[in-house]
């Protein structure tokens, strides 16, 4: 039975439409969630006004990981930024290291060998899968279910080993760079990647067992949380949480990049829109990046090609005035970035377009009204929140 | 809600029938994986201390920091990263950027210090626990982030060339050379080996920027002679360029040139301004060679009074007297001559010290005296038969080719030497031969084997596609004249070695391989000197010499206090060299004549 709060009660509004919340009339408790709170998703806040354990309203607060990563990067060349855009976004930092790139070669004009393109897909994958692992332990937890936490760990442990291999670095991987990726696959990296592949499938088999088929997660995550239908494209709802709700919007499928024209899958939905359906997509998610991965490694060119494209010298290249736009589906919605070049060595404008921005900071604060607070951790990671992406 | 769902969850408990995953013992377990980036290495070898990882690092974490031990050469600036790991993020662009490989990563990640000074060190040199890690990160294969290999020089084809005495270097275009200046990395120590140090990454940089004004005013800061010199200079600076270490050095000389041809001749003088205001002082310069040339240059922009007094009737000294054009054109030459004679420098040619005008004169009449008077004469082999008619200097033939005089080519001749003078007058004549006769016949011999001849590589190149005909490692002996007293040819054998023990000059041949090379002429190209009779016998005996080249100091000065020396006389054959002479002399003559001016310009 699902749980239904009485929204004709709260919040109370005025003729205005705003809220009235009077906080000298004892019924109303300010209380902060964050940034030190085990129910919250890496550093940020929110300030919520609970009614009981209602919630009246909800205002997320960020900065607590404001480094400026996106004017760091105009005074930096272009090849200079690549080691930073992996910072922006810690669990996955794939998708910034692909995007800023791929958005350099348009810009430059510069051709990835296809080589290039099929290891970028990989990795991109290979970070994915790391990214829903983290989730998982991640949204258990918020529900008291901290062994599922200790399973996706090791599992993603093992991924991480296939990265450091792969690109020398277990988290910041700063492997695909303008022009393409360092190197070639290790000797023996199949073999190596598909005992991953199954001890992830084995460990996904006992989540589902422990996590999905419980009926205490069923009662905490079914129906709570529902993102409604004419909020999606309002609030620029993208990724699972999008197709959570029945919509198959998929940048893989929609606008294909990279190899994924050349790979069969279908996006992967739910219908009920809740805290539970957008797990289980996120974990079939998963299931679809694993059968990826072994359709990219049966697919690639099997010989050691070139994987990097000759770029202009680094030290002093410098890129024609142009702007563009190039997006990529990462675990958590649509990845973007806008980078205008203005003709020097330096990029004139970056901007990142994190999902995080959206779901966590405007599509949470109208969520979270009427929410019972105990829901509210929950709710939050079920967005799938990283906050250094909300910051840049 | 159904009762599998209840039940399900308690299959965790199959969980504790099993292994922990974790590792007992990471820290000596766990190796980091053979490309994992770790801690920096350092081959002490290979590094130049060029400082491209210091240019690369996104961080500041790199300095380039003396070294105790590492000197400085040209090849090598002395200096060595010092990586502070407090900024460093491991992304390794340093290492992909290195231009010789010595820069490499490590798989070691483990490194547990209690000062924290030490986590700034120097890879290479401070001794650690990793320096002999076998794996680890190394720049892959196949992928560079800075150009290796040099935009090929447009050039006349051999057949078209040796029709006439055409310049065989087109030049590049601007697309080429921006590629080509693109590649450089600005590390300098081509500026610390150029003889006159010019500011080369900064003229590159102005390439790159299609600034040609700015380039040419870097240019003519420190070389008056950057159009010869963008044509004929010995490039020393390309020998110890970074590029050349893992590719094709860059093509500073052709840069140099291009620079020079791209900026309309009209707007040179403007560029490079006006000479200071006059300073009441004058300095008298024997010989409009480069030295020459560039001191008068240097001393008429300070506002001194520069008379040049030059023996033959242009200026341009060797550079135009034993060049051929087809290298370095007239006009060329005639251009930049003009530049320097705009700053106020007076000139006399056709003017002979010693007979026209004596040295005595010049002491008394100026404040300072230049001797710049280069290696005119050539050395003859003296071996029976030299003395023959038929047997040319190379330097003289060169400089009466240069005169417009009109040589009878003959159909067959010898070269004897081994050096770019030899190769000049061969392919000098080979043109003359195909002009008069329609063939070419020059035979080249020289002491040397191939692979040590003293000529640069694309003149022995050239020379064999043109048709000359190198014979190395032979020695003349004799030039052969028949009863009628007419030249035949030249008598040769094999050289065994060049050199005694002691490292002195004392071929040694072997006199069974005799071979004689038929000829109507021989030129001897083995080495020049100078004509010091203007000096007269007085200065001659006051004067104090070298191994009979004039003593200077370090500043060109020489043990007379009015009289300093610079260029190829006392320093020896070398267009670039003898600029830097000439500016030197300049200097320290400025100092020495209006030492206020001169400690103001300091």
């Amino acid at each position: 039975m699902a749980y239904t709060p009485d929204r004709s009660q709260y919040p109370q509004k005025k003729a205005d439409g705003s809220l009235d919340i009077d906080l000298t009339s004892g019924k109303y408790l300010k209380l902060w969630q964050g940034p030190q709170h085990p129910g919250i998703t890496g550093n940020m806040s929110i300030e919520l006004t609970v009614c009981g354990d209602e919630v009246a309203e909800g205002r997320t607060h960020v900065g607590y990981l404001h480094r400026g990563f996106e004017k760091l990067m105009e005074r930096r060349t272009f090849i200079q930024n690549f080691p930073i855009v992996c910072r922006i976004c810690v669990p996955e930092p794939d998708f910034n290291e692909y995007c800023y790139a791929a958005a350099v070669e348009e810009l430059a004009g510069i051709e990835v060998p296809e080589r290039a393109d099929w290891i970028r897909a990989l990795i991109l994958e290979m970070g994915r899968i790391n990214s829903y692992l983290m989730y998982l332990g991640g949204q258990a937890g918020a529900l008291g279910q901290a062994v599922i936490g200790q399973w996706s760990t090791y599992v993603r442990d093992l991924m991480l080993d296939r990265f450091e291999e792969l690109t020398g670095a277990r988290i910041y991987h700063m492997f695909i760079m303008p022009g393409g990726v360092r190197d070639n696959l290790p000797t023996g990296f199949r073999t190596r990647m598909e005992h991953t592949l199954g001890e992830i499938e084995n460990a996904l088999r006992d989540i589902h067992n422990v996590m999905f088929r419980n009926a205490v997660f069923e009662k905490r995550t079914r129906g709570i949380g529902v993102i409604e239908k004419e909020w999606l494209d309002s609030y620029g709802v993208t990724g699972p949480c999008i197709r959570a709700a029945g919509v198959p919007r998929d940048v893989r499928k929609d606008q294909p990049y990279l190899v994924y024209d050349q790979l069969d899958f279908d996006p992967v939905i739910g219908k009920d829109s809740d805290i539970y359906t957008r797990a289980d997509v996120r974990r079939r998610d998963l299931l679809l990046s694993v059968d990826l991965i072994r359709q990219i490694l049966s697919r690639m060119p099997q010989d050691d090609g070139p994987t990097m494209a000759t770029t202009p010298n680094v030290l002093h290249w410098k890129i024609e005035p142009g702007e563009t736009y190039v997006r990529g589906e990462c675990s958590r919605g649509e990845y973007g970035y806008y980078l205008v070049t203005d003709g020097s060595g330096y990029p004139r404008r970056v901007n990142v377009r994190g999902p995080s921005y959206t779901h966590a900071m405007a599509l949470f604060e109208r969520m979270v009204v009427n929410c019972n607070i105990a829901d509210v951790a929950a709710l939050l990671v079920s967005l799938h929140t990283y906050p250094p992406e909300i910051e840049r | 809600m159904s009762i599998r769902n209840i039940l399900s969850p308690f299959t965790a408990w199959k969980y504790l029938f099993r292994d922990p995953v974790t590792i007992p013992d990471p820290l000596n377990d766990r190796p980091g994986s053979p490309r994992y980036r770790g801690f920096h290495k350092n081959d002490m070898k290979k590094c130049i201390g060029c400082g491209t990882c210091e240019a690369i690092c996104q961080n500041g974490a790199i300095d380039m920091v003396a070294v105790e031990g590492i000197d400085a050469s040209k090849e090598d600036s002395g200096l060595r990263p010092n990586i502070d790991y407090g900024r460093c993020c491991w992304c390794a662009l340093c290492v992909d950027v290195c231009m010789t490989g010595s820069l490499t990563m490590s798989n070691e990640y483990k490194w547990v210090e209690s000062n924290p000074d030490a986590f700034r060190f120097t890879p290479g040199v401070d001794k650690k626990h990793w320096d002999n890690a076998a794996l680890g990160y190394h720049r892959p294969d196949g992928y560079q982030l800075t150009g290796r290999v040099r935009e090929q020089m447009p050039e006349l084809e051999p057949a078209k060339r040796i029709e006439s005495f055409d310049e065989i270097v087109q030049g590049y275009d601007v697309e080429q050379a921006k590629l080509e200046a693109d590649r450089c990395v600005a590390c300098g120590l081509c500026i610390a080996t150029c003889p006159a140090h010019m500011a080369v990454p900064d003229y590159i940089a102005a390439v790159r920027d299609g600034d040609y004004e700015r380039g040419l005013k870097i240019l003519y800061d420190t070389n008056p002679f950057s159009q010869i010199c963008g044509r004929v200079c010995t490039h020393r600076c390309e020998t110890v360029c970074a590029a050349r270490h893992e590719g094709d050095p860059i093509a500073i000389r052709w840069l140099k040139r291009h620079i020079t041809e791209q900026v309309p001749r009209d707007r040179y003088r403007a560029i490079i301004g006006d000479p200071a205001p006059p300073t009441g002082k004058s300095v008298a310069i024997i010989g409009a060679g480069p030295a020459g040339m560039t001191a008068a240059y240097d001393l008429a922009r300070k506002g001194h009074a520069v008379t040049v007094y030059e023996a033959l009737p242009h200026a341009g000294g060797m550079t135009r007297y034993g060049i051929p054009e087809y290298r370095l054109p007239y006009e060329t030459i005639q251009h930049e001559m003009d530049l320097i004679l705009s700053m106020g420098v007076t000139i006399h040619y056709d003017t002979r010290i010693g007979s026209d005008i004596t040295m005595q004169q010049l002491e008394q009449d100026f404040d300072a005296v230049i001797l710049a008077i280069g290696l005119q004469m050539g050395r003859s082999t003296r071996i029976p038969g030299s003395e023959h008619a038929g047997v040319k200097k190379a330097v003289d033939l060169l400089r009466r080719i240069t005169e417009g005089e009109h040589i009878d080519a003959p159909k067959s001749m010898v070269v004897i030497g081994g050096g770019n003078v030899a190769m000049d007058i061969a392919r000098s004549m080979a043109r003359l031969q195909k002009q008069q006769h329609g063939s070419i016949d020059v035979t080249l011999t020289a002491l040397e084997d191939l692979n040590h001849f003293l000529a640069d590589p694309d003149e022995i190149k050239e020379s064999l596609e043109e048709g000359v005909n190198i014979l190395d490692s032979r020695g003349p002996q004799q030039c052969q004249v028949d009863a009628e007293g007419n030249l035949t040819g030249l008598k040769t054998w094999k050289v065994l070695s060049i050199f005694d023990q002691q490292g002195r000059f004392a071929p040694s041949f072997d006199e069974t391989d005799e071979q004689i090379h038929p000829a109507e002429m021989v030129v001897e190209a083995i080495g020049q000197m100078s004509d010091v009779n203007l000096l007269g016998e007085e200065l001659t005996e006051r004067l104090e010499w070298n191994r009979g080249r004039i003593q200077i100091d370090t500043n060109g000065r020489t043990s007379e206090s009015w009289l300093w020396a610079a260029g190829d006389c006392v320093t020896g054959p070398d267009v670039v060299s003898a600029v830097a002479a000439g500016h030197q002399v300049a200097k320290s003559i400025d100092a020495v004549i209006n030492p206020v001016e001169a400690l103001t310009h300091a």
